[in-house]
C-alpha cells in the first residue's frame, strides 16, 4: 500500500481492489436465479420491496463460498459496513444479524467504488433536509456536525438551503414506497461515509474536557509575579553575564575557533592549578554556579571542611548520585546514604529538621528514587543561605580572586592565510574508560587537549 | 412522513424513564432492551453530569480560558521592550564560518554539542549518526542506524555515549568505543519505545536517563540501563515536536513543545502538566530555556519565536517580522541570554536581541532548512546543521564584516563599527 494516490502516468490509481471483488459478490447475490430471494418487507404501515433477512444473507455465503456459520457471519459483516447492504430495522447499527431482520442492496449510485465524492456540501444538504423535514430530528452528533459545516461553509449557506428544500419538494412527488427507499438508502449511504461518534468517543471527549478543566481551574488559582518584576531580571541577568559571553564580548586569551588556538579551553579545564578571573567572578553569581563547577565545588568543599559543615555538601552529593542514577543501585546507595548521613550516631551527621528527618526515615522502609528529596532540599537551602554567602566573604575565595590570571589577548596571526596547527584531544570516552579502569567516577570530563593523536 | 417511521417499531413506555415513546430496538450486552430514543442518546453520553451535555463542558472550558487570560493580564504591567529601552542597542553582527562539516550524505536533522565543547553528534535523514571532533572537523564515530530519519541525537553528559533515534519509535543508546575495529552498532541499548517517531530525546543530569518525546503526543523519562519507564507526560493532544530540561537548582522540570500550538511544562517527579502556553497559531517546532531558568523560547511554524516567561505566567515578548513568511524550526540562546538564535525554513538564520526584540542579524548561506540550530555549551560558537547535507560551525565576530563564504571563495573586508563599552 502506498500513500500516493497516482500512478506513475499521472492516472488516478486504483484504491482499494477489495471494494471490485465485494460488487463482484453483491451483484451475483441479486442475480434473479442464483442469487437471493427477496421479498416484500412489511414495516409497520409500509410495504417495503426487495428486502431480504439477515438469515437469507448468511445461508447464501455459507453455500456459495463453502465457508462456516462464523466465517459467513464475519464477510456479510463487512458488507454492511461498507455500505453495500444496509439494515431497514435499526439504520444506525450497521451490524448483520443472522435472523430475520431486514436488510436492502445500496443502489450503486452509492457504492463505494463509484468514488462520489461525499463532500461537505452533499452532507450539509442531507442534514439541511432532516432538519427541515422535522426540528429537532438530527441526533447530538449530527447537530455538531450541522453547525459545524454552517460556520465552515457559511458562504454557501443558501444555496444548501435552496437544494434541500427542491429535493424535498421533488421527493414528495414520488410514490411512497419508493420515497422510502430512498431515503434509507441516502441514511445507509451518509452513514458510512460520516459514521455517529460512538459512545467511547463521547466518553473519552468528556475525560478530556473533564481534565482541562481541571487544570484550567489550577492555573487560575497560581500565584503569579508582576511583569515588571520579571523583565527587570532578564535585564539583571544580560548584564551580569555580557562579560562571560564569548559571543558579545569576545573571550581571553582568543577564542579558539577563530584563532585555532586552544589556550582559552585549556585554562578553563577542571584540572588547571590557577581559575581565570572571570571563572571566580561567577561563583559568586549564584550557587548553582559555583556547584556546577567542579574545581568551584572543591574550593567550596575545603571551605566547610573548615568550619566543620562538610558533611552537608556530601549528603548533597550523594542525594544528586541516587536521583540520577541507576535505578537498580538505588536501594543499596539510599542504605548507604542512609549509614553515614542520617543514621543517629552517624561519622558524617547532617543536621535535619525532625519532620524532614521523620518523612525521609518513613520514606526508607520503601526507597525510591526521590525519597532523599525533602532532605536534599533543606540541606542545599541551608548551605545557599548560610555557608555560601560566608563563603564568598571568607579569605579563602577572596585569595583565589587575587590571585586569579586574567589571560593576554592573543593577537590573530600577523599572516592570516598561515593557520595554526588543530590539535585534536583525547575523547571524552577514552579518559572515562581509563578512570572507570580505575575505579573512579563517571563524571569527569578531560580536556586537557596537549597535541596527542586518537 | 420521515425517517422515524423506520426507527419507531414499536410505542410503548420506556424501560429507562417510564414514558410513553417511540422505542428503539437496541442491545445492550446482548440483552434486547426497549429505549426511547432520548434515553438511548443520553447513554451514549455517559461520563457527563446531569444536566451537562458536549457543549456545556465546551462552554465551561471556554470561560475558564477567558478567565485565565484575564488573570495573566492584570499583572502585566510593563512590556520587555519598554523595560529594555535603557540598555544600548547591539551594533553590527556579521558572521563567518569556521568549520563546515560535510559528511552526510542527506539532509542533517539533528545536532547536539559534547560537554567538552569541541564535539559533535549530528544525525541525517539516511540514517547515519556521526560524531565529530568539530574544531579538528575530524569524525571520530559513525553509526548507521536501522531506520531513516534520525530526528533526534544526544550526547550523554559524560561523553561517552550518544542516543539517538527516529521513524523507528525508539531511543537507542550507544556507547562509544575507541576501539577501532569494534562495532558501534554491537554495543547498542534500546532503551525508549514509543507508538510513533521519535522527535527528540535529551539525558537528564546523568548518563543514567533520558528524557524524550515523541509523534505520539507523550514524553517519558526512561531509565537507560534497565530500559524501564519511569515516568511519562500525558497532556499533548498532537505530536510533541521538542523539549528542554530547565537548567534551574532542582532540576525537576522540561518544557516541551508540540503541534498543538502548546507549549506545557511538565514536573518530572509526578508527571503533572504544570504550566501550560496557548498562544502560538501554529506547531511549535522548538523549545529552549532561557539560561537563567526562568523563560524559555519558542519557534514555530507560524514564523514567529515567543518568549514565555514562567513566573509571569504569560508570554512576554514576540520575535518577528513582516518579512519573514516561513516557519522557524530550531532556537537557542546566546550564553548570557541576550541574543536568541533561529533558524528558519526558508533558509536562514535570524539572530534576535532577546531583551529590545529587534533583528540583529540575518544569516545567510545554507542552500535548503536550517533543521537545527545549537550554540556550544560555553557560548564560543554555535552550529548550525540544513537540509542540503552540510552544517557550519560559525563564530560571530563583533566588529568586522566579513563575506559569506561557502567553501570556495573568502573574502574580508573591514566595516567601522560603533565600539561597545
Amino acid at each position: 500500500m502506498t500513500i500516493n494516490t497516482l500512478s506513475q502516468d499521472g492516472v488516478q490509481r486504483q484504491q482499494m481492489p477489495c471494494l471490485t471483488k465485494m460488487e463482484r459478490m453483491i451483484i451475483s447475490m441479486q442475480d434473479p436465479d442464483m442469487g437471493i430471494k427477496l421479498r416484500n418487507q412489511r414495516l409497520l404501515i409500509t410495504v417495503i420491496p426487495h428486502a431480504m433477512t439477515g438469515l437469507d444473507i448468511v445461508e447464501w455465503l455459507i453455500k456459495k463460498c463453502s465457508i462456516s456459520d462464523e466465517e459467513a457471519l464475519h464477510v456479510g459483516q463487512l458488507f454492511v459496513k461498507y455500505g453495500y447492504i444496509y439494515p431497514l430495522k435499526e439504520p444506525r447499527n450497521l451490524i448483520l444479524k443472522a435472523d430475520d431482520s431486514s436488510y436492502r442492496f445500496q443502489t450503486p449510485y452509492y457504492w463505494m467504488s463509484t468514488r462520489w465524492p461525499a463532500s461537505e456540501l452533499d452532507y450539509a444538504i442531507y442534514l439541511a433536509k432532516k432538519n427541515i423535514r422535522k426540528q429537532g430530528e438530527l441526533i447530538e452528533y449530527e447537530k455538531e456536525c450541522y453547525n459545524a459545516l454552517h460556520k465552515r461553509i457559511n458562504h454557501t449557506w443558501d444555496f444548501v438551503v435552496m437544494q434541500a428544500r427542491e429535493q424535498l419538494r421533488a421527493s414528495k412527488q414520488r410514490r411512497k414506497g419508493d420515497r422510502i427507499v430512498l431515503e434509507c438508502q441516502e441514511q445507509a449511504y451518509w452513514l458510512v461515509n460520516r459514521p455517529p461518534v460512538s459512545p467511547e468517543h463521547y466518553k473519552l471527549t468528556t475525560l478530556t474536557k473533564n481534565t482541562i478543566i481541571e487544570h484550567n481551574r489550577i492555573s487560575l488559582a497560581r500565584n503569579r509575579v508582576k511583569s515588571s518584576i520579571c523583565l527587570e531580571s532578564y535585564v539583571k541577568y544580560c548584564e551580569q553575564y555580557q562579560p562571560h559571553d564569548p559571543i558579545m564580548q569576545g573571550c581571553l586569551p582568543s577564542n579558539p575557533w577563530i584563532t585555532d588556538d586552544i589556550m582559552f579551553w585549556n585554562m578553563n579545564s577542571e584540572t588547571v592549578a590557577l581559575p581565570t578571573k572571570l571563572r571566580v567572578e561567577r561563583w559568586s553569581f549564584s550557587f548553582m554556579e559555583l556547584l556546577n563547577d567542579q574545581m568551584g565545588r572543591k574550593e567550596f568543599l575545603t571551605y566547610l571542611e573548615k568550619e566543620f559543615s562538610a558533611e552537608n555538601l556530601c549528603f548533597w552529593q550523594a542525594c544528586e548520585d541516587v536521583r540520577h542514577g541507576e535505578t537498580a543501585k538505588i536501594p543499596e546507595k539510599v542504605d548507604e546514604v542512609y549509614k553515614q548521613f542520617l543514621a543517629p550516631g552517624a561519622s558524617r551527621w547532617v543536621n535535619i529538621d525532625s519532620k524532614t528527618m521523620e518523612k525521609t526515615l518513613e520514606g526508607l522502609k520503601r526507597p525510591h528514587r526521590f525519597v532523599l528529596d525533602d532532605a536534599q532540599m533543606h540541606i542545599y537551602f541551608l548551605m545557599k543561605k548560610d555557608s555560601y554567602p560566608r563563603y564568598l566573604k571568607s579569605e579563602l575565595y577572596k585569595n583565589l580572586l587575587a590571585r586569579a590570571i586574567v589571560p593576554q589577548e592573543t593577537k590573530k596571526s600577523v599572516f592570516p592565510f598561515m593557520r595554526r596547527q588543530r590539535h585534536s584531544s583525547p575523547s571524552p570516552a577514552l579518559a572515562t574508560q581509563t578512570a572507570e579502569d580505575d575505579g573512579k567516577a563517571k563524571y569527569s570530563n578531560s580536556n586537557s587537549g596537549t597535541a596527542s593523536r586518537l | 412522513m420521515c425517517d422515524q417511521t423506520f426507527l419507531a417499531i414499536t410505542f410503548g413506555p420506556c424501560d429507562n424513564c417510564s414514558q410513553n415513546k417511540p422505542l428503539m430496538n437496541i442491545y445492550l450486552k446482548n440483552e434486547p432492551i426497549n429505549y426511547c430514543s432520548l434515553c438511548v442518546e443520553l447513554m451514549a453520553c455517559q461520563g457527563l453530569a446531569k444536566g451537562e451535555t458536549i457543549h456545556t463542558l465546551k462552554a465551561e472550558s471556554e470561560t475558564l480560558k477567558t478567565k485565565l487570560e484575564e488573570e495573566r493580564a492584570k499583572l502585566h504591567d510593563v512590556e520587555l521592550h519598554q523595560v529594555a529601552e535603557k540598555i544600548e542597542a547591539l551594533g553590527q553582527f556579521v558572521m563567518k564560518t569556521r568549520r563546515t562539516l560535510k559528511g552526510h550524505g542527506n539532509k542533517v536533522l539533528c545536532v547536539d554539542w559534547c560537554r567538552d565543547k569541541r564535539r559533535i553528534v549530528s544525525s541525517s535523514q539516511d540514517g547515519k549518526v556521526i560524531v565529530w571532533d568539530a574544531y579538528t572537523t575530524n569524525k571520530e564515530h559513525a553509526v548507521t542506524m536501522p531506520c531513516t530519519w534520525v530526528m533526534a541525537c544526544a550526547y550523554a553528559p559524560s561523553g561517552c555515549a550518544v542516543a539517538c533515534g527516529g521513524l523507528d519509535n525508539k531511543c537507542s543508546v550507544y556507547p562509544l568505543s575507541l576501539d577501532k575495529n569494534e562495532n558501534l552498532a554491537a554495543k547498542k541499548k534500546s532503551v525508549a519505545m514509543h507508538t510513533n517517531y521519535l522527535s527528540s530525546c535529551s539525558f537528564t543530569n546523568s548518563d543514567m536517563q533520558i528524557l524524550t518525546s515523541s509523534g505520539d503526543g507523550t514524553c517519558a523519562l526512561w531509565d537507560v540501563e534497565s530500559g524501564q519507564l519511569l515516568q511519562s507526560f500525558h497532556g499533548h493532544s498532537a505530536d510533541v515536536l521538542s523539549l528542554n530540561l530547565a537548567p534551574s537548582e532542582t532540576g525537576n522540570t522540561f518544557v516541551s513543545g508540540g503541534c498543538d500550538k502548546k507549549a506545557n511544562v511538565w514536573d518530572m517527579r509526578s508527571g503533572q502538566n504544570v504550566q501550560s502556553f496557548e498562544t502560538h497559531e501554529s506547531d511549535i517546532n522548538s523549545v529552549k530555556y532561557y539560561p537563567s531558568g526562568d523563560a524559555f523560547a519558542t519557534g514555530s511554524d507560524d514564523a514567529t519565536c515567543r518568549l514565555y516567561d514562567l513566573r509571569a505566567d504569560r508570554e512576554v515578548a514576540i520575535y518577528s517580522k513582516e518579512s519573514i513568511i516561513f516557519g522557524a524550526s530550531s532556537v537557542d540562546f546566546s550564553l548570557s541570554g541576550r541574543l536568541l538564535f533561529a533558524g528558519y525554513n526558508d533558509y536562514t538564520i535570524n539572530v534576535w536581541d532577546v531583551l529590545k526584540g529587534t533583528r540583529v542579524a540575518i544569516l545567510f548561506g545554507h542552500e535548503n532548512r536550517v533543521s537545527t540550530v545549537r550554540v556550544s555549551p560555553d557560548g564560543t560558537a554555535f552550529c548550525s546543521g540544513s537540509w542540503d547535507n552540510t552544517f557550519d560551525l560559525r563564530n560571530i565576530l563583533y566588529g568586522f564584516a566579513l563575506y559569506w563564504h561557502q567553501g570556495l571563495y573568502i573574502g574580508v573586508l573591514h566595516h567601522p563599527v560603533m565600539s561597545v563599552p
